[in-house]
């Protein structure tokens, strides 16, 4: 299991305890997050960053367990589409994580880690986290907020719980619901880490060895699968084998596939908590912005109607397909919100967002304005 | 609004001040643009080609990408003041039903098309008996995007048939706005303002 140094993270707790979807409430919050670029006099020029299932708030920051360069380096920063030399941008780990945020790898009131104990949250939950913090910095109205996949949850979420509070809402790659397919991908994951012995019913945090890494490293491995596209995979694979001349007509990782799905399960289990894994995917398959505003997803958005929205799609995003985007389009338009919407082209599928889409950057930085 | 093609910025001119307006089929959005900085009103557009959408949103425009074809039938009735179908009518699978839409959804709709019955058209198909390319209808056979050509007689024809109320009309050739005379003979584009 994986466990940031206190150190490298900036974080706050929250004042009042979090009343969550459940009926239960979560005590003395924690929320890590980072932010980039200067916030103005009026505080008028702050973007809230949501982050996806695995991401965190080291958006342009290396990673302070992977040394790796931030996860959307290329979008945002000093003169890049969400240019920090304009804009305060805020991005905080949800809680449910485990990158200093509250999750089940924290101390319950016992002492010991919640681990299953820790309660079932929501995308609603996260986001009323969220609006805590902006509460404790002082930032009233943010001038957007952005977010792909369960980034993109969030910021409809928020859009539909907080009207008010943002001008401008970017959904990129995302859903306001969680189809039968997304919740079946998610459990194979969940069962994947809940077989293995290591997992211990969530109680390993404090036994020897590191936990369940060969379920995670699996539930990682399927998800991978659904981020990528068939074509993307066969463009960057093919049946190329890894490091030999012949098939071994054996189980060795003999297709380059193979083993770069092995070794993407495998880094996962370094800067990921299974126990989170669990909780984070529970929140997005729970996820259903109609059910939560009486089954009509336009009811969601009723007092919505004055935030300029952005809704972004990919071709080959076959996870959170285009249909979905227009399906949150559709409700826009019933409240005559200010809609935009894109279907962009780009060979990667759901993870199309986070790669290289110079299209995506012109749409970006022209409505981020 | 010098700037407009000459059938927009009549339209743009006909807008009044403040009004909800839908622009469908949008193109890069310079009727918006002109609309929303001279006319002050709130303009939202429908466009199908993702260039163009992106070069919208890149302008601070709302625009939705779809196709007209079958993304009017999810905007509410009335929702819209004024709703423009520029240019756009002769690329319809059922140009009939896309003027319902548009009459639908807008409380009074303007529509330009191009008039295939202009006299240059007459002549090219009269003396070289191949589909003209002229200068108003630039693209050949197999590759426009215009499916359902129309002549002017051809569109009064429709609306009276609908019993749809004519508003205002004006006709243009050259880049230059004419008389209504013998417009199906003279005319290469024209703008019809409709109501129900």
């Amino acid at each position: 299991m994986a466990t940031a140094l206190a150190s490298d993270l900036n974080a706050i707790t929250l004042g009042a305890p979090l009343a969550l979807d459940s009926g239960k409430v979560l005590a003395d919050v924690t929320l890590a997050y980072e932010t980039y670029g200067e916030l103005n006099a009026d505080k008028s020029n702050a973007i809230l960053i949501c982050h996806a299932l695995t991401g965190d708030q080291f958006v342009a920051k290396t990673h302070p367990l992977t040394g790796k360069p931030g996860w959307w380096e290329r979008m945002v920063g000093p003169g890049k589409p969400i240019d920090t030399n304009q804009f305060h941008v805020i991005c905080a780990n949800v809680i449910g994580s485990c990158l200093g945020s509250t999750g089940p790898a924290c101390p319950a009131e016992d002492g010991k880690p919640y681990g299953m104990r820790f309660p079932v949250i929501t995308i609603r939950d996260m986001v009323r986290a969220q609006v805590a913090l902006l509460d404790a910095l002082g930032i009233g109205t943010l001038h957007a907020v952005v977010g792909g996949s369960m980034g993109g949850m969030q910021a409809l979420s928020f859009a539909a719980n907080f009207p008010g509070r943002t001008d401008r809402v970017l959904a990129i790659a995302t859903t306001a619901r969680h189809s039968a397919q997304n919740i079946a991908f998610h459990e194979v994951g969940r069962q994947a880490i809940m077989a293995d012995p290591d997992w211990q019913g969530g109680n390993y945090y404090e036994s020897a060895g590191n936990g369940p890494e060969k379920g995670l490293s699996v539930a990682r491995m399927a998800a991978h699968i659904t981020y990528l596209s068939e074509a993307g995979l066969t463009d960057k694979f093919g049946r190329r084998l890894q490091d030999r001349q012949e098939k071994s007509f054996g189980f060795d990782a003999d297709f380059q596939i193979e083993s770069y799905l092995r070794y993407q399960g495998l880094a996962f289990t370094t800067r990921f908590d299974a126990n989170s894994y669990l909780y984070i995917t529970r929140a997005m398959d729970y996820f259903d912005l109609a059910e939560e505003h009486g089954g009509l997803l336009a009811d969601a958005f009723r007092d919505a109607g004055d935030t300029r929205f952005c809704v972004v799609s990919f071709d080959t995003d076959w996870l959170y397909p285009t249909a979905e985007s227009r399906n949150v389009v559709h409700a826009l338009n019933a409240v005559a919100a200010p809609v935009s919407f894109v279907e962009l082209s780009a060979p990667y599928g759901h993870d199309s967002f986070l790669l290289e889409c110079p299209a995506l950057d012109r749409v970006i930085k022209g409505f981020i304005g | 609004m010098s700037a407009l093609r000459a059938d927009l910025a009549k339209i743009a001119q006909q807008v009044p001040h403040g009004a909800r307006v839908l622009d469908i089929g949008c193109g890069e959005g310079d009727l918006m643009d002109v609309l929303r900085r001279e006319r002050n009103v709130d303009v939202r557009g429908l466009e199908i080609d993702p260039e163009l959408v992106e070069k919208c949103v890149s302008r601070g425009l709302s625009v939705v990408q779809g196709d007209a074809d079958h993304d009017l039938a999810g905007y509410p009735d009335a929702s819209y003041d004024v709703a423009i179908l520029s240019q756009t009518l002769q690329t319809a699978e059922r140009p009939d039903y896309m003027l319902d839409q548009l009459l639908r959804v807008g409380r009074t709709a303007f529509v330009s098309f191009p008039n295939f019955a202009s006299w240059r058209m007459r002549f090219s198909l009269l003396f070289h008996g191949r589909m003209p390319v002229t200068r108003h209808l630039p693209v050949s056979w197999y590759e426009t995007q215009n499916i359902h050509h129309v002549t002017v007689d051809d569109f009064r024809q429709l609306i009276a048939d609908k019993g749809v109320t004519v508003e205002g009309s004006w006709f243009f050739a050259g880049g230059r706005e004419i008389s209504g005379t013998n417009a199906n003979w003279r005319a290469e584009h024209a703008v019809y303002q409709l109501s129900r």
